[in-house]
């Protein structure tokens, strides 16, 4: 299969996280959007690793993975912290740093 | 044989992610989130890129999945309310527009690659011998980076996540669990002989209650 294609659906599914993340309100599902967001991004970065025929493209996935592990342990975190301190578990809701 | 693949796997990746976005349960979405990585690990395969492939899985489908089902089940799905009414019809129609506008970027760039089927194979390519040999050389300081990144963030999640005293009071003396506890079930008071066996004295209905203060008597014989 051409490269092409397999940018084609990077962005589709890029563009499919990044609806989801203005559309949902619940955090969870929130932090799952931003996950679809992330993997869009690596599929472009390793089709782009196989135009090239160098690994460096991987190399920026494997990281982004990292990055990726690290945004969700902490978005947990809050969601949990959240839950604990009986808030609503919404996005909109959530407006104390509002100003 | 190759494009076979490479359709199963992309309309896996796509519907996994619709259903991600459409599903009202939070814990199907988490699901739907698993179908979707496990059809990009296979898009990861098909582009030759194993290492990256095996990370997806292990590190995505298997820990991170597995911290999600438990935050869901811990959190509870709770009702799921639509978004506000601007938001919810602006929202997919800036996707729409966003994915027609990246399409055209990238397949109209005029890349001669990106209508190729790549760069000539190289034996080797992508396994983890070559990832692990730029990672150990030429992206010595990204992975450096990256694990310091990734210790901050688990202190960050311990400490986000930990209970705090001042603010829950109420909510620790709501929880604190009060059932009682029959006497002789095997405290450590009994296997050290200071509290008599089952067997010495018919049982009587005495019970004790974990965490709260006993009578002295108890206290003295050592409560566990």
């Amino acid at each position: 299969m051409a490269i092409g294609w397999y940018l084609t659906v990077s962005a589709i599914i890029f563009c499919i996280g990044g609806g989801g993340v203005m559309v949902r309100r619940n955090p969870l599902v929130v932090l799952l959007c931003l996950e679809l967001m992330l993997n869009g991004a690596n599929l472009a970065l390793v089709a782009f690793a196989r135009m090239w025929g160098t690994e460096d493209g991987q190399i920026f996935a494997l990281i982004v993975m990292v990055v990726a592990a690290c945004e969700v342990t902490v978005g947990l975190g809050l969601v949990v912290a959240i839950y604990r301190r009986r808030l609503p578990i919404d996005v909109d809701e959530l407006s104390e740093l509002h100003g | 044989m190759s494009a076979v693949l490479f359709f199963i796997a992309a309309i896996g990746a796509i519907t996994g992610a619709i259903g991600v976005v459409l599903v009202r349960n939070p814990f199907y979405s988490v699901l739907a989130l698993a179908v979707h990585l496990v059809s990009l690990a296979a898009l990861f395969l098909l582009l030759r890129a194993e290492f990256v492939a095996a990370a997806q899985v292990v590190v995505y489908a298997g820990a991170v999945m597995v911290l999600y089902v438990f935050v869901v089940a811990y959190v509870g799905g709770g009702e799921q309310l639509a978004s506000g009414a601007v938001l919810r019809v602006l929202g997919p129609l800036f996707a729409l527009a966003l994915a027609v506008e990246l399409c055209i970027a990238m397949l109209g760039a005029g890349l001669k690659g990106v209508s190729s089927k790549g760069a000539p194979f190289i034996p080797g390519f992508g396994t983890p011998r070559h990832i692990g040999q730029l990672f150990l050389t030429q992206y010595l300081f990204p992975f450096e980076a990256a694990s310091i990144l990734m210790l901050v963030a688990a202190m960050g999640a311990v400490v986000l996540a930990r209970r705090r005293r001042g603010l829950e009071a109420e909510e620790q003396a709501a929880f604190r669990v009060e059932a009682p506890r029959p006497a002789y079930t095997g405290t450590m008071a009994e296997a050290a002989g200071l509290r008599p066996h089952s067997g010495d004295e018919p049982l009587t209905p005495e019970v004790e209650a974990v965490g709260t203060t006993t009578s002295d008597a108890t206290r003295q014989q050592g409560g566990w």
